[in-house]
């Protein structure tokens, strides 16, 4: 009875898509346009008529909204519209799990997971929550903002810091994630970056945005849109592409996680020691079976805590694990962010990896890793609820 | 020296208000008089901040403020360049700090580090509260500022 509550090898990913993706302000579309275009594409690489979608799941109340998607899109009926709850980026593989749940559950045949964000046409993240220009604060920021401590970067270099001061990790662990990332999208030509090559000499010359944080260790700010197109493994050949299978997805946060005024107990953590122990478990692999992994990016020293909790490396291990060599494709002893990720690529919240993890176990990835029967995305590190999924070939189920 | 220069960051950042509930209301109102006050629950005298309705380790909502002296530790600190905020623009590096109070069951609380903003930084060291009063602010408040002890007795010979 136990075994039928999981989703592992439930649902396949069976179509991909993507807008173009520019530097924030720079599309010519606005954020409702570039989501019909992302979905479009995932349905065309699906073979799946637009019309027979009949779900929608997201994450960061994506204002792409279901009904007005499904009314544009002229779907014959929507049977699941669903929103991950909170965690911004943290939602990226959840709102894959929940899909997923969706189908397995026989709420849904066909669901869509997307994002579209246009940062130009709304706010900006990098200045923080809050309303520009308001001129009180209350609540949780009230005890933050005042000191100047207002954007996701200073909350989590704070955190960072601390990790990096509990296991000796050094700058050039931060530094590898960075051009690890750059390198990948040199291959990509949909990557923003594409054509911008980042060098060691570089990364040390530029400015400090907050200290450990160097500029090239933040993501960018973009515009653009991703989708996924989700089905029933049963049916899973009967798309073009070779199926990629959900082994394992789950989202959560330890034990007083995000906790308010920098309060959470495990402080230099970025919120995955509950949520890899329970991804791996349905997935029935452990992190020597994970050939390649995309692990979001807001900020490199994130990377670093999130492969850590994922069980990827011990604690003291940081700085000797985290080379370039290691970290790159193909044959680094664990390439991370093949696409480029939310540095290089472009920071669809995380959701243009999830769409890289699908390419990694389908073999057409710009950066192919060795090993990519078995591929993971690890989503949004800091912000709780975060999640994480496994994919995987049919050879694995 | 004038109100505003005594401030370690320029005016013009959002001003610290309670919430319409007033949760947070005894925490400023012990600022402006110059009292550190934070949430100590009456039933189980566990401690917990931020403030909230309830007490995280027993759900009692009999949480009441007790005075704690304003000293404490660094548990992380950062050197923040990037202007986050309008007010900030131009603004030279400035140094945040996680002071934790073992003293208040290793509750924590952020703040700045006053002094050079260049000084060498270490967590654990033992830091001592400041309240930086804005009286001419519309609504006046006070902000609890840090700084290490060994600035807090003065100049150092031969430093």
């Amino acid at each position: 009875m136990r075994d039928t509550r999981t989703l592992r090898g439930k649902v396949a990913v069976v179509g991909i898509g993507e807008s173009r993706y520019f530097k924030h302000g720079k599309s010519p579309d606005p954020e409702f346009k570039l989501a019909l275009q992302a979905i479009l594409a995932a349905c065309r690489d699906a073979g799946v008529d637009p019309r027979d979608v009949d779900g929608f799941s997201s994450f960061s109340n994506d204002r792409s909204e279901p009904v007005r998607l499904g009314n544009a899109l002229g779907i014959r009926e929507l049977r699941f519209s669903n929103m991950q709850w909170a965690g911004g980026g943290g939602g990226a593989a959840a709102a894959v799990g929940n899909a997923a749940a969706g189908i397995v559950a026989g709420m849904a045949e066909c669901i869509v997971v997307l994002r579209s964000l246009a940062q130009g046409q709304f706010q900006r993240f990098g200045f923080g929550p809050g309303a520009p220009g308001a001129k009180t604060v209350s609540g949780d920021m009230a005890f933050q903002v005042p000191y100047g401590a207002i954007s996701p970067a200073q909350r989590f270099a704070m955190q960072t810091r601390r990790f990096m001061h509990d296991h000796g990790v050094r700058q050039e662990a931060l530094r590898a994630i960075a051009l690890a990332s750059y390198h990948h999208a040199q291959s990509n030509p949909r990557a923003v970056m594409y054509g911008r090559p980042l060098d060691a000499a570089t990364y040390d010359a530029s400015r400090w945005i907050v200290e450990p944080f160097h500029l090239y260790d933040c993501c960018m700010e973009n515009d653009g849109a991703a989708a996924l197109i989700v089905v029933a493994a049963e049916r899973a050949k009967d798309f073009p592409h070779k199926p990629v299978y959900l082994l394992g997805s789950a989202a959560g946060a330890d034990h007083r996680f995000g906790a308010p005024s920098h309060n959470t107990p495990d402080y230099g953590n970025s919120g995955f020691t509950t949520v890899a122990k329970r991804v791996y478990e349905m997935a029935k692999v452990g992190p020597k079976d994970v050939g390649v992994v995309q692990s979001y990016e807001n900020f490199t020293g994130c990377v670093v805590m999130s492969l850590y909790e994922h069980g990827f490396f011990a604690g003291d291990e940081a700085n000797e694990f985290l080379t370039f060599a290691n970290l790159t494709a193909p044959d680094g002893r664990l390439p991370i962010n093949t696409s480029g990720g939310n540095l290089a690529e472009c920071y669809m919240h995380g959701f243009e990896m999830v769409i890289e993890a699908v390419r990694q176990v389908r073999g057409d990835s710009p950066n192919q890793a060795r090993r990519s029967d078995v591929s993971m995305m690890t989503a949004g590190p800091m912000i709780p609820p975060v999640s994480s999924l496994i994919f995987g070939s049919e050879a694995t189920l | 020296m004038t109100a505003a220069s005594k401030s370690y960051l320029p005016e013009g950042l959002p001003i610290p208000v309670p919430e319409p509930d007033g949760l947070s209301a005894p925490y400023w109102e012990g600022l402006r008089r110059g009292a550190l006050l934070v949430q100590r629950c009456s039933a189980c005298g566990g401690w917990q901040w931020g403030p909230e309705w309830i007490c995280h380790h027993c759900h009692s909502f009999e949480l009441g403020w007790a005075p704690i002296e304003p000293r404490g530790r660094i548990y992380s600190w950062t050197r923040s360049f990037h202007p986050v905020h309008p007010a900030l623009k131009d603004h030279p590096p400035y140094l945040i700090v996680v002071v934790e109070l073992p003293h208040a069951g290793g509750i924590r609380m952020v703040g700045n580090l006053l002094g050079d903003a260049q000084q060498a930084v270490r967590i654990g060291a033992e830091v001592v509260g400041v309240f930086e009063h804005h009286p001419d602010a519309q609504p006046p408040f006070t902000l609890l500022q840090w700084q290490s002890t060994r600035a807090a007795r003065g100049p150092q010979p031969g430093g």
